[in-house]
């Protein structure tokens, strides 16, 4: 196993209280394996990609273990964390491009990056990682802000793998691109795991239809918690968890006519984190809820790698 | 009506802006009220700097942009009419500001006599119609939200204002299906009342679902535009042919055949009318080249 999550608990300080985003959560992610992350926003998965490397002074690990090739990851632990970032686990942020500093050309600012981390630039490396993405070598020599979205993306991807990390988080990393660079930029996520840049990936996404396409098993959080996590195919095929089936049924497709049919989405919104309520987290807005789901379900393995957390499942 | 004619845009890029480049080059395009123009295409082909330009945020190079037949000027009063939201929710928050600021701001610039239960009863309205409980956003840092809460709260911030016309430059990027239907549905309430709506996406199923009109840009030029169901459902540029192909579907996985990249139209080229209403960019006909 590459990781394995544990009962993860990260909560936000705030002056009211504590947000529990990340509320006892427990999965694994193989060798080679790209998981999918998905989930309504707000749910908690930037928060899990985040503590999985840098946590940001408002989180707290509240309890459970992460373990990242058989060594468990300090987590919280800013300073025990540094050994691990870049060459053990890396991220691409949520918009990453937008948090760099934009006076610097974008070629000063990896070698910056690289030496900040004790290695040396490997130019040619470099360059034959740009072509890969399909770069022109000139971006070293441009500013952030002369990049449209979909090249910083790839940009930022470049930097993020190339001290080779056993485990990559992409959160959201495609979501500000067209359907075509999108399609590029997720195949050359599963390039880069085939050529070994990276092993394992978590990719975080709220659209099930791309992470289909590229991801072996799909998670889908809700409100702080894991609800269902499967092989792609039977999340899409055949989901057990009702939120899971809500979700795949409000995806507009190409090639349908909309004009006087509206799609639905889930009505209702999920609970405040701050004081959630006890029982199932989705039953509020659940269309099966029945008097069991005052009760927390338990994450139970239905099918071999199946797990669901749902009373009627 | 707004309308887009003929406007071009070069920046001046590289070590002391040694190079032009065209990152917007002749598009023109109306958008009426009561209707949703989708503006599609790959990254870094223009559709940005198209908002940018409407909303003032950056000048034209050439062309022009008029609202209702007068030249654009960016001011209280444009923006009164058309608003916009941006790609990057991220980058539209002062960090140091709480959130409530940015709707604050709205307050003093535009209703300084409105009085306060009044002002948070238009603040709860819009924050229920892109489904954010105001006791989750209000007070907090943009740092305590998560993406797609930040993005819904420029939506709401821009609503305020009750704007005619609307950039929305890929407001729903960040948004899980079911919050990106809620807001989809949102926008198509507010056509029906009138807001015309230039929506900016990159998602074709989107676009799909609630445009009346498509526009496809390339290279910062269009390269196709009409009715949706036109486009989409006949497109006769390769360039659009591809981006249909490359939409993620549920019911298939991409074959594994790399994408070639589609060339540039060769030149002489025009925007042709192809069927009633449905324009595609080619080489003209010899007889009509003579012509152009
Ligand atoms: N610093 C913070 N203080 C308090 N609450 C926070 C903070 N950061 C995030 N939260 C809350 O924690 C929850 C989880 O946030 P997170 O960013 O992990 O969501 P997400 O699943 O990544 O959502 P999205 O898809 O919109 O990016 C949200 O409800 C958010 O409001
Ligand atoms: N301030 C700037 N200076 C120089 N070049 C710029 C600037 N802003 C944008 N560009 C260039 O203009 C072109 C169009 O960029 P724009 O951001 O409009 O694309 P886009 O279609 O919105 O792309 P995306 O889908 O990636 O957001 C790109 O080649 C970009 O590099
Ligand atoms: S446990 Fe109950 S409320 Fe929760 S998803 Fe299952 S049926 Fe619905
Ligand atoms: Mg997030
Ligand atoms: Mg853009």
């Amino acid at each position: 196993m590459a990781l394995r999550v544990n009962d993860l608990r990260v909560h936000y300080r705030t002056l009211k209280g504590e947000v529990k985003a990340l509320d006892g959560v427990t999965f694994e992610v193989g060798d080679g394996e790209i998981l999918g992350l998905a989930g309504e926003s707000g749910c908690g998965k930037t928060t899990l990609g985040k503590s999985l490397i840098r946590m940001d002074g408002r989180m707290r690990h509240a309890g459970g273990t992460a373990e990242l090739d058989g060594a468990e990851l300090p987590i919280g632990d800013d300073r025990a964390m540094d050994r691990f970032r870049f060459r053990e686990v890396s991220i691409i942020p949520q918009y990453a491009m937008s948090a760099m500093n934009p006076t610097r050309k974008i070629g000063r600012m990896v070698d910056e990056l690289l030496r900040a981390r004790g290695a040396e630039p490997d130019g040619a490396e470099l360059r034959r990682r740009l072509d890969l993405v399909e770069l022109p070598h000139t971006v070293l020599e441009r500013y952030p802000i002369e990049l449209s979205g979909g090249m910083k993306q790839r940009m930022v991807m470049v930097i993020s793998t190339l001290l080779d990390p056993s485990l990559l988080i992409a959160d959201e990393i495609t979501s500000a691109l067209d359907v075509s660079t999108q399609k590029a930029v997720a195949r050359t996520l599963t390039e880069f795991r085939e050529r070994g840049f990276v092993r394992s990936m978590v990719f975080i996404t709220h659209d099930i239809s791309l992470t289909y396409q590229i991801a072996d098993t799909i998670m889908v959080m809700y409100a702080g918690k894991l609800a269902e996590k499967a092989p792609a195919d039977t999340i899409v095929t055949r989901p057990r968890h009702p939120y899971t089936r809500l979700l795949i049924s409000s995806l507009p497709e190409v090639g349908v006519r909309y004009s006087d049919r509206r799609l639905s989405g889930i009505p209702g919104s999920p609970p405040a984190l701050l004081d959630p309520p006890a029982g199932c987290r989705f039953r509020d807005r659940c269309p099966l809820a029945f008097d069991r789901c005052a009760e927390e379900p338990p994450a139970v393995e239905v099918a071999p790698g199946h797990h669901v957390s749902c009373w009627r499942s | 009506m707004l309308r887009l004619d003929a406007v071009t845009k070069t920046y001046r890029v590289g070590a002391f802006g040694g190079r032009t480049l065209t990152a917007v080059d002749g598009v023109s395009l109306d958008l009426v009220p009561g209707e949703v123009v989708s503006l599609i295409g790959e990254s870094g082909s223009g559709k940005t700097t198209v908002g940018r330009m409407i909303l003032g945020l950056t000048p034209v190079s050439g062309g022009s942009i008029t609202l209702d037949g007068a030249p654009v000027r960016p001011g209280k009063d444009y923006y009164r009419q058309v608003q916009g939201v941006f790609q990057d929710p991220f980058s539209c928050y002062n960090p140091i500001f709480k959130v409530d600021r940015v709707l604050q701001m709205i307050r003093e610039e535009y209703f300084p006599g409105t009085a306060g239960a009044q002002w948070e009863e238009k603040v709860a309205e819009s924050l229920e119609a892109v489904r954010l409980a105001p006791a989750l956003v209000l007070g907090k840092y943009p740092h305590q939200l998560s993406g797609g809460q930040l993005q819904r709260l420029l939506i709401a911030r821009a609503l305020l204002l009750g704007p005619r016309f609307l950039v929305a430059d890929e407001i729903t990027s960040m948004l899980d299906a079911s919050t990106r239907i809620d807001v989809l549905n949102l926008l198509a309430d507010l056509k029906s009342r009138g807001l015309g709506v230039l929506f900016v996406t990159h998602d074709l199923s989107l676009g799909n679902y609630v445009s009346e009109r498509a526009v496809v840009l390339h290279r910062g030029r269009v390269v196709e535009s009409g009715p949706t169901g036109l486009v989409f459902g006949n497109p006769l540029h390769p360039y659009t042919a591809r981006l249909l192909d490359s939409v993620p579907r549920l019911t298939a996985r991409w074959d594994g055949v790399p994408q070639e990249p589609v060339p540039d139209t060769p030149e002489p080229s025009v925007l042709v009318e192809a069927e009633p209403g449905h324009f595609v960019r080619r080489v003209p006909a010899p007889e009509l080249r003579s012509v152009s």
